[in-house]
Protein backbone atom coordinates (compact mmCIF):
# COMPACT_ATOMS: atom_id res chain seq x y z
CA UNK A 1 0.00 0.00 0.00
CA UNK A 2 2.70 2.41 0.67
CA UNK A 3 4.60 1.48 -2.00
CA UNK A 4 1.40 1.95 -4.29
CA UNK A 5 1.08 5.35 -2.79
CA UNK A 6 4.64 6.42 -3.76
CA UNK A 7 4.25 5.27 -6.65
CA UNK A 8 1.03 7.49 -7.78
CA UNK A 9 2.55 10.42 -6.43
CA UNK A 10 5.69 10.12 -8.10
CA UNK A 11 3.92 9.17 -11.24
CA UNK A 12 1.49 12.48 -10.53
CA UNK A 13 4.48 14.54 -9.96
CA UNK A 14 6.45 13.73 -13.37
CA UNK A 15 3.21 13.82 -15.25
CA UNK A 16 2.84 17.79 -14.06
CA UNK A 17 6.47 17.89 -15.22
CA UNK A 18 5.17 16.94 -18.44
CA UNK A 19 2.07 18.89 -18.19
CA UNK A 20 4.81 22.05 -17.48
CA UNK A 21 7.22 20.80 -20.48
CA UNK A 22 3.73 20.38 -22.69
CA UNK A 23 3.16 24.29 -22.41
CA UNK A 24 6.12 25.72 -23.07
CA UNK A 25 6.69 23.41 -26.52
CA UNK A 26 2.63 24.08 -27.11
CA UNK A 27 4.09 27.69 -26.94
CA UNK A 28 6.76 27.64 -29.15
CA UNK A 29 5.13 25.26 -31.54
CA UNK A 30 2.70 27.60 -32.67
CA UNK A 31 4.79 30.43 -32.49
CA UNK A 32 7.05 28.55 -34.99
CA UNK A 33 3.95 27.37 -36.90
CA UNK A 34 2.09 31.03 -37.10
CA UNK A 35 5.04 33.35 -37.09
CA UNK A 36 7.40 31.73 -39.94
CA UNK A 37 4.08 31.21 -41.80
CA UNK A 38 3.97 34.83 -41.90
CA UNK A 39 7.61 35.25 -41.25
CA UNK A 40 9.25 36.92 -44.11
CA UNK A 41 12.88 38.93 -44.28
CA UNK A 42 11.51 42.42 -45.88
CA UNK A 43 9.96 42.52 -42.32
CA UNK A 44 13.35 43.68 -41.05
CA UNK A 45 13.00 46.35 -44.29
CA UNK A 46 9.72 47.93 -44.00
CA UNK A 47 8.31 49.75 -40.89
CA UNK A 48 4.53 49.44 -39.85
CA UNK A 49 3.25 51.92 -42.25
CA UNK A 50 4.37 49.82 -45.36
CA UNK A 51 3.31 46.44 -43.89
CA UNK A 52 7.02 45.63 -41.69
CA UNK A 53 8.44 45.75 -38.62
CA UNK A 54 12.15 47.52 -39.09
CA UNK A 55 10.61 50.36 -37.10
CA UNK A 56 9.37 48.59 -34.15
CA UNK A 57 12.45 46.43 -34.02
CA UNK A 58 14.69 49.49 -33.31
CA UNK A 59 12.40 51.34 -31.21
CA UNK A 60 12.10 48.95 -28.54
CA UNK A 61 15.79 48.29 -29.24
CA UNK A 62 16.22 51.83 -28.29
CA UNK A 63 13.80 51.96 -25.23
CA UNK A 64 15.00 48.78 -23.58
CA UNK A 65 18.99 49.91 -24.18
CA UNK A 66 18.06 53.83 -22.78
CA UNK A 67 16.67 51.67 -19.75
CA UNK A 68 19.63 49.52 -19.44
CA UNK A 69 21.75 52.95 -19.69
CA UNK A 70 20.31 54.59 -17.00
CA UNK A 71 19.22 51.39 -14.90
CA UNK A 72 22.11 49.41 -15.14
CA UNK A 73 24.82 51.74 -13.42
CA UNK A 74 22.46 53.32 -11.01
CA UNK A 75 21.45 49.54 -10.14
CA UNK A 76 24.89 48.58 -9.80
CA UNK A 77 26.23 51.39 -7.24
CA UNK A 78 22.61 51.23 -5.25
CA UNK A 79 23.72 47.15 -5.10
CA UNK A 80 27.46 47.73 -4.11
CA UNK A 81 25.88 50.42 -1.34
CA UNK A 82 24.19 47.69 0.17
CA UNK A 83 26.65 44.60 0.11
CA UNK A 84 29.55 46.72 0.86
CA UNK A 85 28.86 50.03 2.62
CA UNK A 86 25.49 49.63 4.42
CA UNK A 87 25.72 47.58 7.64
CA UNK A 88 22.88 49.76 9.18
CA UNK A 89 19.08 49.05 9.20
CA UNK A 90 18.87 51.81 6.27
CA UNK A 91 20.15 49.33 4.00
CA UNK A 92 17.88 46.55 5.20
CA UNK A 93 14.64 48.37 4.68
CA UNK A 94 16.33 49.17 1.13
CA UNK A 95 17.39 45.66 0.34
CA UNK A 96 13.49 44.66 1.22
CA UNK A 97 12.01 47.96 -0.49
CA UNK A 98 13.98 47.26 -3.95
CA UNK A 99 12.42 43.36 -3.70
CA UNK A 100 8.70 44.89 -3.32
CA UNK A 101 9.57 47.15 -6.31
CA UNK A 102 10.97 43.90 -8.46
CA UNK A 103 7.05 42.62 -7.94
CA UNK A 104 5.20 46.03 -8.06
CA UNK A 105 3.07 46.05 -10.94
CA UNK A 106 4.50 47.10 -14.26
CA UNK A 107 1.04 48.80 -15.13
CA UNK A 108 1.06 51.14 -12.02
CA UNK A 109 4.92 51.90 -12.96
CA UNK A 110 3.13 53.03 -16.13
CA UNK A 111 0.80 55.35 -14.30
CA UNK A 112 3.20 56.71 -12.39
CA UNK A 113 5.35 57.67 -15.12
CA UNK A 114 1.96 59.10 -17.08
CA UNK A 115 1.78 61.31 -14.22
CA UNK A 116 5.30 62.51 -13.58
CA UNK A 117 6.42 62.76 -17.02
CA UNK A 118 3.33 62.47 -19.53
CA UNK A 119 1.45 64.90 -18.51
CA UNK A 120 3.52 67.73 -17.56
CA UNK A 121 5.41 67.47 -20.74
CA UNK A 122 1.98 67.20 -22.66
CA UNK A 123 2.01 64.02 -24.47
CA UNK A 124 3.46 60.28 -24.72
CA UNK A 125 7.30 60.26 -25.85
CA UNK A 126 10.07 57.58 -26.17
CA UNK A 127 12.00 59.16 -22.69
CA UNK A 128 8.97 58.39 -20.54
CA UNK A 129 9.02 54.89 -21.74
CA UNK A 130 12.24 54.66 -21.75
CA UNK A 131 12.21 55.89 -17.81
CA UNK A 132 9.07 53.29 -17.16
CA UNK A 133 11.46 50.58 -17.86
CA UNK A 134 14.52 51.71 -16.23
CA UNK A 135 12.59 51.74 -13.34
CA UNK A 136 11.28 48.17 -14.14
CA UNK A 137 15.19 47.00 -14.50
CA UNK A 138 16.47 48.91 -11.25
CA UNK A 139 15.31 46.42 -8.44
CA UNK A 140 16.61 43.71 -10.54
CA UNK A 141 20.01 45.16 -10.86
CA UNK A 142 20.44 45.92 -7.61
CA UNK A 143 18.93 42.34 -6.39
CA UNK A 144 21.69 40.59 -8.74
CA UNK A 145 24.64 42.96 -7.44
CA UNK A 146 23.60 42.50 -4.14
CA UNK A 147 23.41 38.93 -4.16
CA UNK A 148 26.76 38.32 -6.88
CA UNK A 149 28.76 40.67 -4.36
CA UNK A 150 27.63 38.70 -1.58
CA UNK A 151 29.32 35.44 -2.74
CA UNK A 152 32.89 37.36 -3.00
CA UNK A 153 35.10 35.91 -0.50
CA UNK A 154 36.04 38.28 2.17
CA UNK A 155 39.61 37.63 2.22
CA UNK A 156 39.62 39.28 -1.16
CA UNK A 157 38.89 42.26 0.05
CA UNK A 158 41.05 41.90 3.09
CA UNK A 159 43.82 41.57 0.73
CA UNK A 160 43.17 44.68 -1.00
CA UNK A 161 42.62 46.85 2.16
CA UNK A 162 46.16 45.17 3.48
CA UNK A 163 48.01 46.41 0.18
CA UNK A 164 46.53 49.86 1.13
CA UNK A 165 43.96 50.54 -1.81
CA UNK A 166 41.22 52.84 -0.28
CA UNK A 167 37.71 50.48 0.05
CA UNK A 168 36.62 51.97 -3.65
CA UNK A 169 39.51 51.37 -5.09
CA UNK A 170 39.36 47.91 -4.15
CA UNK A 171 35.48 47.69 -4.76
CA UNK A 172 36.00 48.42 -8.67
CA UNK A 173 39.09 46.41 -8.80
CA UNK A 174 38.76 43.60 -7.27
CA UNK A 175 35.27 42.74 -5.73
CA UNK A 176 33.35 43.81 -8.84
CA UNK A 177 35.68 42.25 -11.18
CA UNK A 178 35.33 38.74 -8.60
CA UNK A 179 31.73 39.00 -9.66
CA UNK A 180 31.67 40.43 -12.93
CA UNK A 181 30.02 37.11 -14.45
CA UNK A 182 27.45 36.60 -12.07
CA UNK A 183 26.72 40.70 -12.46
CA UNK A 184 26.45 40.26 -16.24
CA UNK A 185 24.00 37.38 -16.47
CA UNK A 186 21.56 39.08 -14.10
CA UNK A 187 21.96 42.24 -16.39
CA UNK A 188 21.68 40.35 -19.76
CA UNK A 189 18.23 38.48 -17.78
CA UNK A 190 16.71 41.90 -16.98
CA UNK A 191 17.57 43.21 -20.23
CA UNK A 192 15.66 40.34 -21.45
CA UNK A 193 13.10 40.73 -19.12
CA UNK A 194 12.33 44.78 -20.26
CA UNK A 195 12.64 44.03 -23.91
CA UNK A 196 9.31 42.47 -23.68
CA UNK A 197 7.81 44.84 -21.31
CA UNK A 198 4.29 45.84 -22.52
CA UNK A 199 2.23 47.11 -19.72
CA UNK A 200 4.65 50.10 -18.79
CA UNK A 201 5.03 51.41 -22.19
CA UNK A 202 1.04 51.34 -22.95
CA UNK A 203 0.52 54.73 -21.75
CA UNK A 204 4.31 56.21 -22.17
CA UNK A 205 5.65 55.56 -25.20
CA UNK A 206 2.72 54.35 -27.20
CA UNK A 207 4.19 53.73 -30.32
CA UNK A 208 3.92 54.60 -33.32
CA UNK A 209 3.94 53.42 -37.38
CA UNK A 210 6.54 55.49 -38.60
CA UNK A 211 10.56 54.70 -38.23
CA UNK A 212 11.23 57.48 -35.22
CA UNK A 213 14.71 58.36 -33.63
CA UNK A 214 13.14 61.55 -31.96
CA UNK A 215 12.76 60.16 -28.41
CA UNK A 216 10.44 63.48 -27.55
CA UNK A 217 7.58 62.05 -29.66
CA UNK A 218 5.60 58.74 -28.83
CA UNK A 219 8.08 56.21 -30.00
CA UNK A 220 7.27 52.72 -32.01
CA UNK A 221 6.96 49.82 -29.43
CA UNK A 222 7.44 46.61 -31.15
CA UNK A 223 5.42 45.12 -27.95
CA UNK A 224 2.85 47.41 -28.00
CA UNK A 225 2.00 47.39 -31.48
CA UNK A 226 1.55 43.31 -31.24
CA UNK A 227 -0.96 44.12 -29.05
CA UNK A 228 -2.83 46.66 -30.94
CA UNK A 229 -2.08 44.48 -33.99
CA UNK A 230 -3.84 41.30 -32.35
CA UNK A 231 -7.09 42.83 -31.28
CA UNK A 232 -7.20 44.32 -35.31
CA UNK A 233 -10.33 42.45 -36.82
CA UNK A 234 -8.40 41.93 -40.27
CA UNK A 235 -6.47 38.74 -41.01
CA UNK A 236 -3.08 40.71 -42.10
CA UNK A 237 -2.79 42.43 -39.10
CA UNK A 238 -3.30 39.37 -36.97
CA UNK A 239 -0.65 37.62 -39.24
CA UNK A 240 2.01 40.41 -38.31
CA UNK A 241 1.07 40.34 -34.79
CA UNK A 242 2.46 36.72 -34.77
CA UNK A 243 5.51 36.83 -36.69
CA UNK A 244 6.44 40.20 -34.27
CA UNK A 245 5.56 37.85 -31.40
CA UNK A 246 7.73 35.26 -32.82
CA UNK A 247 10.72 37.49 -33.50
CA UNK A 248 10.31 38.77 -30.22
CA UNK A 249 10.15 35.51 -28.64
CA UNK A 250 13.68 34.29 -30.07
CA UNK A 251 15.30 37.49 -29.36
CA UNK A 252 14.31 37.42 -25.48
CA UNK A 253 15.13 33.53 -25.50
CA UNK A 254 18.36 34.05 -27.30
CA UNK A 255 19.57 36.64 -24.63
CA UNK A 256 18.18 34.99 -21.60
CA UNK A 257 20.38 31.69 -22.63
CA UNK A 258 23.29 33.49 -23.46
CA UNK A 259 23.01 35.00 -20.33
CA UNK A 260 22.91 31.22 -18.97
CA UNK A 261 25.44 29.84 -20.90
CA UNK A 262 27.52 32.27 -19.33
CA UNK A 263 27.00 30.83 -15.56
CA UNK A 264 27.87 27.37 -16.79
CA UNK A 265 30.46 28.03 -18.08
CA UNK A 266 31.67 29.97 -15.09
CA UNK A 267 30.56 27.07 -12.57
CA UNK A 268 32.35 24.47 -14.56
CA UNK B 1 37.12 60.62 -4.17
CA UNK B 2 36.15 57.59 -1.58
CA UNK B 3 33.63 60.01 0.13
CA UNK B 4 32.01 61.18 -3.29
CA UNK B 5 31.95 57.20 -4.20
CA UNK B 6 30.16 56.13 -0.95
CA UNK B 7 27.79 59.22 -1.19
CA UNK B 8 27.06 58.32 -5.06
CA UNK B 9 26.65 54.48 -3.97
CA UNK B 10 23.94 55.99 -0.98
CA UNK B 11 22.11 58.30 -3.28
CA UNK B 12 21.34 55.53 -5.39
CA UNK B 13 20.05 52.98 -3.21
CA UNK B 14 17.97 55.58 -1.68
CA UNK B 15 16.71 56.04 -4.77
CA UNK B 16 14.28 52.72 -4.28
CA UNK B 17 13.24 54.42 -1.50
CA UNK B 18 12.10 57.55 -3.45
CA UNK B 19 10.58 56.05 -6.40
CA UNK B 20 8.45 53.59 -4.10
CA UNK B 21 7.33 56.74 -2.04
CA UNK B 22 6.61 58.93 -5.13
CA UNK B 23 4.91 56.09 -6.41
CA UNK B 24 2.41 56.11 -3.46
CA UNK B 25 2.14 59.86 -2.93
CA UNK B 26 1.53 60.59 -7.07
CA UNK B 27 -1.00 57.85 -6.86
CA UNK B 28 -2.78 59.12 -4.42
CA UNK B 29 -2.85 62.86 -5.68
CA UNK B 30 -3.72 61.59 -9.36
CA UNK B 31 -6.65 60.10 -7.95
CA UNK B 32 -7.54 62.90 -5.52
CA UNK B 33 -10.66 63.39 -7.29
CA UNK B 34 -11.53 60.39 -7.52
CA UNK B 35 -11.42 59.74 -3.50
CA UNK B 36 -13.10 63.19 -2.45
CA UNK B 37 -15.80 62.44 -4.61
CA UNK B 38 -16.82 58.51 -4.03
CA UNK B 39 -14.54 58.00 -1.02
CA UNK B 40 -14.47 54.29 0.62
CA UNK B 41 -17.53 53.47 -0.78
CA UNK B 42 -15.64 53.26 -4.31
CA UNK B 43 -14.03 49.48 -3.33
CA UNK B 44 -17.76 48.28 -3.41
CA UNK B 45 -19.72 50.04 -6.10
CA UNK B 46 -20.02 47.79 -8.91
CA UNK B 47 -21.13 51.07 -11.50
CA UNK B 48 -18.42 52.47 -13.63
CA UNK B 49 -19.52 55.10 -15.48
CA UNK B 50 -22.97 55.47 -14.61
CA UNK B 51 -25.42 57.94 -14.98
CA UNK B 52 -27.00 58.96 -11.89
CA UNK B 53 -29.74 61.66 -11.94
CA UNK B 54 -29.18 64.41 -9.51
CA UNK B 55 -33.35 65.71 -9.89
CA UNK B 56 -34.75 63.35 -7.54
CA UNK B 57 -34.44 65.53 -4.28
CA UNK B 58 -34.41 62.13 -2.68
CA UNK B 59 -31.68 61.14 -4.78
CA UNK B 60 -28.58 61.97 -1.92
CA UNK B 61 -30.64 60.40 0.78
CA UNK B 62 -31.90 57.58 -1.20
CA UNK B 63 -28.73 56.06 -2.64
CA UNK B 64 -29.59 52.45 -2.16
CA UNK B 65 -32.26 52.95 -4.66
CA UNK B 66 -30.94 55.03 -6.86
CA UNK B 67 -27.89 52.29 -7.03
CA UNK B 68 -29.97 49.40 -7.77
CA UNK B 69 -31.63 51.63 -10.85
CA UNK B 70 -28.81 52.29 -12.21
CA UNK B 71 -27.12 49.08 -11.93
CA UNK B 72 -29.87 47.51 -13.81
CA UNK B 73 -29.40 50.30 -16.65
CA UNK B 74 -25.57 49.63 -16.66
CA UNK B 75 -26.20 45.83 -17.73
CA UNK B 76 -28.48 46.99 -20.42
CA UNK B 77 -25.66 49.50 -21.75
CA UNK B 78 -23.24 46.58 -21.26
CA UNK B 79 -25.40 44.39 -23.74
CA UNK B 80 -25.69 46.82 -26.39
CA UNK B 81 -22.97 49.18 -26.01
CA UNK B 82 -23.01 50.50 -29.73
CA UNK B 83 -26.69 50.94 -29.67
CA UNK B 84 -26.63 52.70 -26.97
CA UNK B 85 -23.53 54.82 -27.92
CA UNK B 86 -25.69 58.16 -29.11
CA UNK B 87 -27.95 57.58 -26.47
CA UNK B 88 -25.56 58.05 -24.04
CA UNK B 89 -23.64 61.00 -26.05
CA UNK B 90 -26.97 62.72 -25.86
CA UNK B 91 -27.64 62.75 -22.48
CA UNK B 92 -23.96 64.01 -22.01
CA UNK B 93 -25.05 66.66 -23.66
CA UNK B 94 -27.57 67.13 -21.72
CA UNK B 95 -25.80 66.83 -18.59
CA UNK B 96 -24.08 69.97 -19.46
CA UNK B 97 -26.57 72.26 -20.13
CA UNK B 98 -29.05 70.94 -16.71
CA UNK B 99 -26.38 69.59 -14.70
CA UNK B 100 -28.93 67.55 -12.98
CA UNK B 101 -26.90 64.15 -13.56
CA UNK B 102 -23.29 63.03 -13.27
CA UNK B 103 -21.62 59.95 -13.64
CA UNK B 104 -20.53 57.69 -11.03
CA UNK B 105 -17.50 55.38 -10.90
CA UNK B 106 -16.97 52.48 -8.63
CA UNK B 107 -14.06 49.68 -8.29
CA UNK B 108 -16.20 46.70 -7.68
CA UNK B 109 -15.95 45.21 -10.73
CA UNK B 110 -12.28 45.04 -11.59
CA UNK B 111 -11.19 44.61 -7.95
CA UNK B 112 -13.50 41.19 -7.68
CA UNK B 113 -12.61 40.34 -11.60
CA UNK B 114 -8.33 40.87 -9.92
CA UNK B 115 -9.50 38.40 -7.02
CA UNK B 116 -11.61 35.66 -8.93
CA UNK B 117 -8.86 35.27 -11.88
CA UNK B 118 -5.78 35.46 -9.47
CA UNK B 119 -7.57 32.98 -7.36
CA UNK B 120 -8.20 30.45 -10.42
CA UNK B 121 -4.68 30.76 -11.47
CA UNK B 122 -3.48 29.86 -7.95
CA UNK B 123 -5.71 26.67 -7.86
CA UNK B 124 -4.62 25.79 -11.29
CA UNK B 125 -1.32 26.43 -10.82
CA UNK B 126 -0.38 24.87 -7.22
CA UNK B 127 -0.59 21.49 -7.93
CA UNK B 128 1.24 21.46 -10.88
CA UNK B 129 3.91 23.82 -9.52
CA UNK B 130 4.08 21.72 -6.50
CA UNK B 131 4.71 18.27 -8.75
CA UNK B 132 7.48 19.73 -10.93
CA UNK B 133 9.40 20.92 -8.29
CA UNK B 134 9.42 17.59 -6.37
CA UNK B 135 10.05 16.15 -9.81
CA UNK B 136 12.97 18.09 -10.50
CA UNK B 137 14.26 18.21 -6.71
CA UNK B 138 13.97 14.66 -5.80
CA UNK B 139 12.67 12.37 -8.79
CA UNK B 140 14.75 13.23 -11.73
CA UNK B 141 18.22 12.48 -11.70
CA UNK B 142 21.01 15.73 -12.04
CA UNK B 143 21.29 15.11 -15.74
CA UNK B 144 17.64 15.30 -16.88
CA UNK B 145 16.56 17.81 -13.98
CA UNK B 146 18.78 20.22 -15.06
CA UNK B 147 17.33 21.09 -18.48
CA UNK B 148 14.63 20.43 -17.73
CA UNK B 149 14.37 23.25 -14.51
CA UNK B 150 16.08 25.73 -17.66
CA UNK B 151 13.27 24.73 -19.83
CA UNK B 152 10.81 25.43 -16.90
CA UNK B 153 12.46 28.97 -16.45
CA UNK B 154 12.10 29.50 -20.10
CA UNK B 155 8.76 29.53 -19.64
CA UNK B 156 8.45 32.23 -17.78
CA UNK B 157 10.48 34.15 -19.42
CA UNK B 158 8.22 34.50 -22.50
CA UNK B 159 6.82 37.81 -22.80
CA UNK B 160 3.51 37.90 -21.22
CA UNK B 161 2.21 39.49 -24.15
CA UNK B 162 2.78 36.22 -26.00
CA UNK B 163 0.77 34.48 -23.32
CA UNK B 164 -2.26 36.44 -24.47
CA UNK B 165 -2.14 35.88 -28.15
CA UNK B 166 -1.58 32.18 -27.43
CA UNK B 167 -4.48 31.98 -24.77
CA UNK B 168 -6.76 33.87 -26.89
CA UNK B 169 -6.23 32.54 -30.29
CA UNK B 170 -5.06 28.56 -29.12
CA UNK B 171 -5.99 28.22 -25.76
CA UNK B 172 -9.15 29.60 -24.66
CA UNK B 173 -11.28 27.88 -27.54
CA UNK B 174 -10.20 24.43 -26.30
CA UNK B 175 -11.21 25.10 -22.18
CA UNK B 176 -14.63 26.71 -23.99
CA UNK B 177 -15.12 23.31 -26.09
CA UNK B 178 -14.45 21.18 -22.88
CA UNK B 179 -16.35 23.18 -19.87
CA UNK B 180 -18.87 25.42 -22.21
CA UNK B 181 -19.39 29.63 -21.88
CA UNK B 182 -17.80 32.38 -23.35
CA UNK B 183 -14.04 32.39 -24.60
CA UNK B 184 -12.96 35.29 -23.31
CA UNK B 185 -13.56 35.05 -19.48
CA UNK B 186 -12.60 35.02 -15.74
CA UNK B 187 -12.07 30.91 -16.66
CA UNK B 188 -9.88 31.24 -19.41
CA UNK B 189 -7.83 34.49 -18.24
CA UNK B 190 -7.18 32.68 -14.79
CA UNK B 191 -5.86 29.47 -16.55
CA UNK B 192 -3.62 31.17 -18.63
CA UNK B 193 -2.48 33.39 -15.84
CA UNK B 194 -1.61 30.17 -13.69
CA UNK B 195 0.45 28.78 -16.71
CA UNK B 196 2.34 32.29 -16.36
CA UNK B 197 2.98 31.96 -12.96
CA UNK B 198 3.69 27.91 -13.06
CA UNK B 199 7.33 28.30 -14.03
CA UNK B 200 7.91 31.01 -11.25
CA UNK B 201 6.13 29.23 -8.49
CA UNK B 202 7.49 25.76 -9.44
CA UNK B 203 11.49 26.90 -9.62
CA UNK B 204 11.34 29.25 -5.76
CA UNK B 205 9.84 26.09 -4.45
CA UNK B 206 12.67 23.70 -6.11
CA UNK B 207 15.16 26.31 -4.61
CA UNK B 208 13.83 25.89 -1.34
CA UNK B 209 12.90 22.02 -1.20
CA UNK B 210 16.43 22.01 -2.16
CA UNK B 211 18.13 23.33 0.93
CA UNK B 212 16.54 20.59 2.87
CA UNK B 213 19.86 18.63 4.60
CA UNK B 214 20.62 15.60 2.75
CA UNK B 215 21.41 14.21 6.43
CA UNK B 216 17.62 14.57 7.47
CA UNK B 217 16.78 13.15 4.34
CA UNK B 218 19.00 10.08 4.26
CA UNK B 219 17.86 9.08 7.45
CA UNK B 220 14.89 8.58 6.53
CA UNK B 221 15.63 6.54 3.70
CA UNK B 222 17.38 5.00 6.10
CA UNK B 223 14.64 3.74 8.30
CA UNK B 224 12.65 2.48 5.07
CA UNK B 225 10.97 5.15 4.46
CA UNK B 226 9.45 5.99 0.99
CA UNK B 227 9.99 8.63 -1.22
CA UNK B 228 6.44 9.97 -0.85
CA UNK B 229 7.16 10.06 2.41
CA UNK B 230 10.57 11.59 2.72
CA UNK B 231 8.70 14.15 0.94
CA UNK B 232 5.56 14.52 2.59
CA UNK B 233 7.27 14.32 6.07
CA UNK B 234 10.74 15.32 5.46
CA UNK B 235 10.80 17.92 2.72
CA UNK B 236 7.76 19.30 2.71
CA UNK B 237 7.52 20.14 6.63
CA UNK B 238 11.32 21.35 6.37
CA UNK B 239 10.77 23.55 3.32
CA UNK B 240 7.24 24.83 3.94
CA UNK B 241 7.94 28.72 5.25
CA UNK B 242 9.76 28.93 2.06
CA UNK B 243 6.92 27.88 -0.41
CA UNK B 244 4.11 29.36 1.08
CA UNK B 245 6.26 32.55 0.49
CA UNK B 246 6.41 31.55 -2.95
CA UNK B 247 2.76 31.07 -3.02
CA UNK B 248 2.59 34.42 -1.69
CA UNK B 249 5.12 36.05 -4.35
CA UNK B 250 3.14 34.20 -7.43
CA UNK B 251 0.01 35.83 -6.31
CA UNK B 252 1.32 39.12 -6.05
CA UNK B 253 2.70 38.91 -9.57
CA UNK B 254 -0.96 37.34 -10.95
CA UNK B 255 -2.70 40.25 -9.11
CA UNK B 256 -0.88 42.60 -11.78
CA UNK B 257 -0.23 41.20 -14.78
CA UNK B 258 -1.80 42.93 -16.95
CA UNK B 259 -1.23 41.40 -21.09
CA UNK B 260 -2.34 37.80 -20.77
CA UNK B 261 -5.28 38.79 -18.85
CA UNK B 262 -5.91 41.36 -21.19
CA UNK B 263 -6.53 39.33 -24.26
CA UNK B 264 -8.75 37.28 -22.11
CA UNK B 265 -10.44 38.57 -19.22
CA UNK B 266 -13.81 40.48 -21.97
CA UNK B 267 -13.08 43.75 -20.67
CA UNK B 268 -16.52 44.40 -19.88
CA UNK B 269 -17.56 46.05 -16.35
CA UNK B 270 -20.24 43.83 -14.79
CA UNK B 271 -19.65 41.23 -12.38
CA UNK B 272 -19.50 37.76 -13.48
CA UNK B 273 -22.68 35.54 -12.62
CA UNK B 274 -20.48 32.53 -12.95
CA UNK B 275 -16.77 31.71 -13.85
CA UNK B 276 -17.34 31.32 -17.65
CA UNK B 277 -18.31 34.77 -17.61
CA UNK B 278 -16.49 37.76 -19.08
CA UNK B 279 -15.57 40.35 -16.46
CA UNK B 280 -12.67 43.43 -16.36
CA UNK B 281 -9.23 43.23 -13.67
CA UNK B 282 -8.14 45.98 -12.55
CA UNK B 283 -4.83 46.50 -14.69
CA UNK B 284 -7.16 45.82 -18.05
CA UNK B 285 -9.13 48.77 -16.89
CA UNK B 286 -6.25 50.68 -17.05
CA UNK B 287 -4.83 49.54 -20.08
CA UNK B 288 -7.79 49.65 -21.96
CA UNK B 289 -9.62 52.64 -20.91
CA UNK B 290 -6.31 55.06 -19.58
CA UNK B 291 -6.36 56.74 -22.90
CA UNK B 292 -9.46 57.57 -23.43
CA UNK B 293 -9.76 58.52 -19.62
CA UNK B 294 -10.33 62.50 -18.21
CA UNK B 295 -11.36 64.27 -15.58
CA UNK B 296 -13.01 62.08 -13.09
CA UNK B 297 -12.58 58.75 -14.72
CA UNK B 298 -9.20 59.44 -15.32
CA UNK B 299 -8.57 60.35 -11.78
CA UNK B 300 -11.08 57.07 -10.72
CA UNK B 301 -8.15 54.51 -12.80
CA UNK B 302 -5.72 56.46 -10.71
CA UNK B 303 -7.40 55.48 -7.54
CA UNK B 304 -7.70 51.40 -9.18
CA UNK B 305 -4.35 51.63 -9.84
CA UNK B 306 -3.80 52.97 -5.99
CA UNK B 307 -5.87 49.76 -4.71
CA UNK B 308 -3.79 47.51 -6.62
CA UNK B 309 -0.42 48.63 -5.42
CA UNK B 310 -1.95 49.12 -2.15
CA UNK B 311 -2.84 45.26 -2.22
CA UNK B 312 0.57 43.57 -3.97
CA UNK B 313 2.51 46.10 -1.36
CA UNK B 314 0.87 44.45 1.36
CA UNK B 315 0.84 40.84 0.21
CA UNK B 316 4.76 40.97 -1.44
CA UNK B 317 5.48 42.50 2.30
CA UNK B 318 4.20 39.67 3.83
CA UNK B 319 5.82 36.99 1.68
CA UNK B 320 9.53 38.68 2.21
CA UNK B 321 9.50 39.68 5.56
CA UNK B 322 7.57 36.59 7.42
CA UNK B 323 7.94 34.35 5.01
CA UNK B 324 11.36 34.10 2.89
CA UNK B 325 13.49 36.04 5.57
CA UNK B 326 15.43 33.05 6.28
CA UNK B 327 16.41 32.95 2.77
CA UNK B 328 18.99 35.15 2.28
Amino acid sequence: MRLLINKIVLGLSTLSALIGLGFLAWILITLFIKGLGSFHFSLFLNDLIDGGLRNLIVGQFILAGIAAAIGIPLGMVAGIYLQEYGRSRYAGLIRNLSDIMMSAPSIVIGAFVYAIVVVPSGGTSGFAGAIALSIMMLPIVINTTDNMLSLVPRELREAGIALGASKYRVILDIVIKAAKVGIMTGILLAFARIIGETAPLLFTSETSNYFSLDLSESFPSLTVSIYDLANEPEESSRDLAWAASFILTVLVLTINLTGRYFTRNKKR
Amino acid sequence: MEKIFRNLAFSSASLVFVILIGIFITLFLASKDSIDEFGLGFIVNPNWNTEISLSNPNANMDMDMDMDDSSASDDMMMLDDEDDMPAEADTMLFDEDVKDTFTEYGGLVPIVGTLLSTIIALVFALPIAMGIAVFLAEIAPKNIAYPIGIAIELLAAIPSIIFGMWGLYYFAPIVADLVGGYQVSLLTAGLVLGVMILPFMAAITRDSMNTTPDVLKESAYAMGATKFEVIKDIIFPYSKVGIIGSIILALGRALGETMAVAFLIGSIFTLPSSITDPTISIPVAMANNFGEAAGLGESSLFYLALILFIISFAIISIAKLYFLRGAK
